[in-house]
């Protein structure tokens, strides 16, 4: 069935980008000091959080791709349409981290200048990986790659549909375990990159697991919220409630890696107590005590004590409801990573980063929505397409 | 009139499932059903409720939790303070990061070992339990329905024999219960 927008959400998403553009602009009025910086850590924030969420779809899909899952075609069209929105999260970044680069690390990443380079020995001691050429390097590359990737995945679930048969699947297979090597580097290394840069003097070796896993949890919050709208509509008659069940077990349970994750690195440096580690915490607990554990809270006990049961987690209200709230709150940890880590007790949160989350959430669903267009929602042919239709638990 | 227990045999589950809805289209009730594995989609069909065994398992899990809580607090803070790396040892909440891991593990262990308890108890398949299933075979490759007439007043004996044998069983065995 081909899915066309609605009036509707043509109406929701043109209102969301024109409220959030209005809301930017308001709020560049009222910038305050470090103007540059408060734009340019939240358009770092939100071309990342966007970026990460069509990431956690893609590499969702080369999981099931590699692990040669049934049950999850009738809900592959949705995953690849989040994971659509790759070329244009990647513009955006790049363009941010091409503006950064081009004012010299922007006080955002400080390794970049020169001039704080010269007095600071630590950083001069990462000057090998962390230089501007090396950067963009890895930046291209990464970003390269996942876009080979995506083209071709999307390629092949197309062609798949025309011709069916089982050489696709077995092609797929392949390459979705090869994405998989080759994710397990760079989803660590661009979190250094991008995120852990900006507190240069500090790191932490889980940090990109940590970032991964939300980011992943990010996606599977978008997918099912994606297919409820779509089934709302009437477009996935073959969805039932255990697919919908087996994403909800994915949103809780990728609630509990990341939990997991910012628990183990919070718990290994609040006990070891070395000063060059706690700087990351005494930044974001002395200034943002409420909003830090307020969105540890949110993102671990929320979808833990509300999930939990059978039910819930077949409940189109419950599950919205979290997974709105929890898709909040991860933007709030990447919000905290990136501007807390780059102002410290200067950043402020106001209209102008509403209003920007709003404008790029916009954007995203509309460019969701236009892929959703562009091929049959349910595959015509696939393997398993028809132990997908019966699936159930 | 004595109750009669009738064991039908079957040697493939998909055979006993679609017999069981033919019969429960019928009317009739079944017992249980006895198998060597868990036959998919068979408790909706011959009326099975939902287990609560997940239920018992979470306020296990509470229980454990507790547990640990009041333990820890008693040992490290009450009892004997501990210097856990130099860190105030006067109060359960500053020092409650050091606690988290061991309140997981024992909520976990709690919750594991007590679900497992409950499940041979309830199934009454402790050590050394005489077996409830009606024929050894039920453990290796053979299905088995089992069907009380006391359940099924409206039958009689010789109706469910016939109903029976139209759904492709390859035994029939029948037992009095006093």
């Amino acid at each position: 069935m081909e899915f066309k927008i609605s009036n509707k959400a043509k109406l929701v998403t043109l209102v969301l980008i024109v409220t959030g553009a209005l809301f930017t602009g308001i709020g560049a009025m009222f910038l305050g000091d470090h103007a540059a910086q408060r734009v340019l850590t939240n358009g770092l924030t939100n071309s990342l959080f966007f970026l990460f969420i069509s990431l956690g779809a893609l590499f969702f899909l080369a999981l099931q791709y590699a692990t040669e899952t049934a049950w999850y075609v009738m809900v592959k069209r949705i995953i690849e349409s989040v994971a659509g929105y790759l070329p244009v999260g990647i513009l955006f970044l790049v363009v941010v981290l091409a503006i950064i680069t081009l004012m010299d690390g922007a006080h955002i990443y400080i390794w970049m200048d020169q001039n704080v380079v010269e007095h600071d020995a630590i950083i001069r001691g990462k000057a090998a990986y962390l230089n501007k050429g090396f950067f963009w390097f890895r930046t291209v590359a990464y970003l390269l790659t996942y876009y080979l990737f995506y083209t071709g995945f999307r390629k092949r679930s197309l062609e798949e549909d025309k011709v069916g048969g089982t050489d696709i699947h077995f092609k797929n297979y392949k390459k979705g375990a090869l994405f998989l090597v080759f994710f397990a580097v760079f989803s660590s290394m661009q979190s250094w990159d991008w995120i852990m840069s900006i507190d240069v003097h500090w790191f932490s070796t889980l940090f990109g697991w940590y970032v991964f896993s939300g980011m992943w949890v990010s996606a599977m919050v978008t997918i099912i919220l994606v297919t409820f709208y779509l089934k709302k509509l009437g477009y996935l008659p073959h969805v039932n409630d255990s697919h919908i069940h087996d994403i909800g077990k994915w949103v809780f349970a990728i609630s509990f890696l990341w939990s997991y994750l910012w628990f183990s690195q919070y718990m290994l440096i609040w006990y070891a107590n070395m000063p060059e580690e706690v700087t990351y915490y005494v930044a974001r607990i002395e200034d943002y005590k409420i909003l830090y554990f307020g969105m540890f809270f949110i993102n671990f006990a929320f979808p833990m004590l509300i999930l939990m049961s059978r039910d819930a987690k077949r409940n189109v209200g419950i599950m919205t409801f979290v997974g709105l709230v929890i898709i909040a709150g991860h933007w709030m940890d990447l919000y905290l990573m990136v501007t807390v880590g780059s102002m410290g007790p200067t950043s402020h949160f106001g209209i102008f980063e509403i209003g920007m989350a709003l404008l790029m959430l916009g954007v995203f669903m509309r460019i969701v929505l236009i892929n959703l267009t562009k091929a049959p929602v349910s595959p015509l042919n696939h393997p398993y397409l028809d132990e997908s239709i019966h699936h159930e638990i | 009139m004595a109750e009669k227990v009738i064991y039908a045999m079957y040697d493939d589950d998909d055979v006993l499932k679609d017999g069981a809805k033919k019969l429960v289209a019928k009317g009739i009730k079944v017992a249980d059903v006895f198998s060597p594995f868990p036959v998919h989609g068979i408790d909706p069909i011959i009326g099975v409720k939902n287990t609560r065994l997940g239920i018992m398992s979470f306020l296990y899990g509470l229980g454990g939790l507790t547990l640990a809580t009041i333990g820890m607090r008693y040992f490290m803070i009450v009892d004997w303070p501990m210097n856990i790396g130099g860190k105030p040892s006067f109060s359960y909440l500053e020092n409650m990061l050091a606690f988290i891991p061991i309140s997981f593990e024992f909520t976990v262990l709690c919750a594991a070992h007590f679900m497992a308890l409950t499940y041979l108890i309830v199934n009454r398949t402790l050590p050394g339990m005489p077996a409830r299933n009606p024929d050894p075979r039920t453990t290796d490759d053979k299905f088995v329905m089992e069907i009380r007439t006391s359940d099924n007043t409206g039958f009689s004996y010789e109706e469910i024999e016939g109903m029976l044998k139209e759904t492709g069983i390859i035994e029939l065995d029948q037992k009095e219960v006093k």
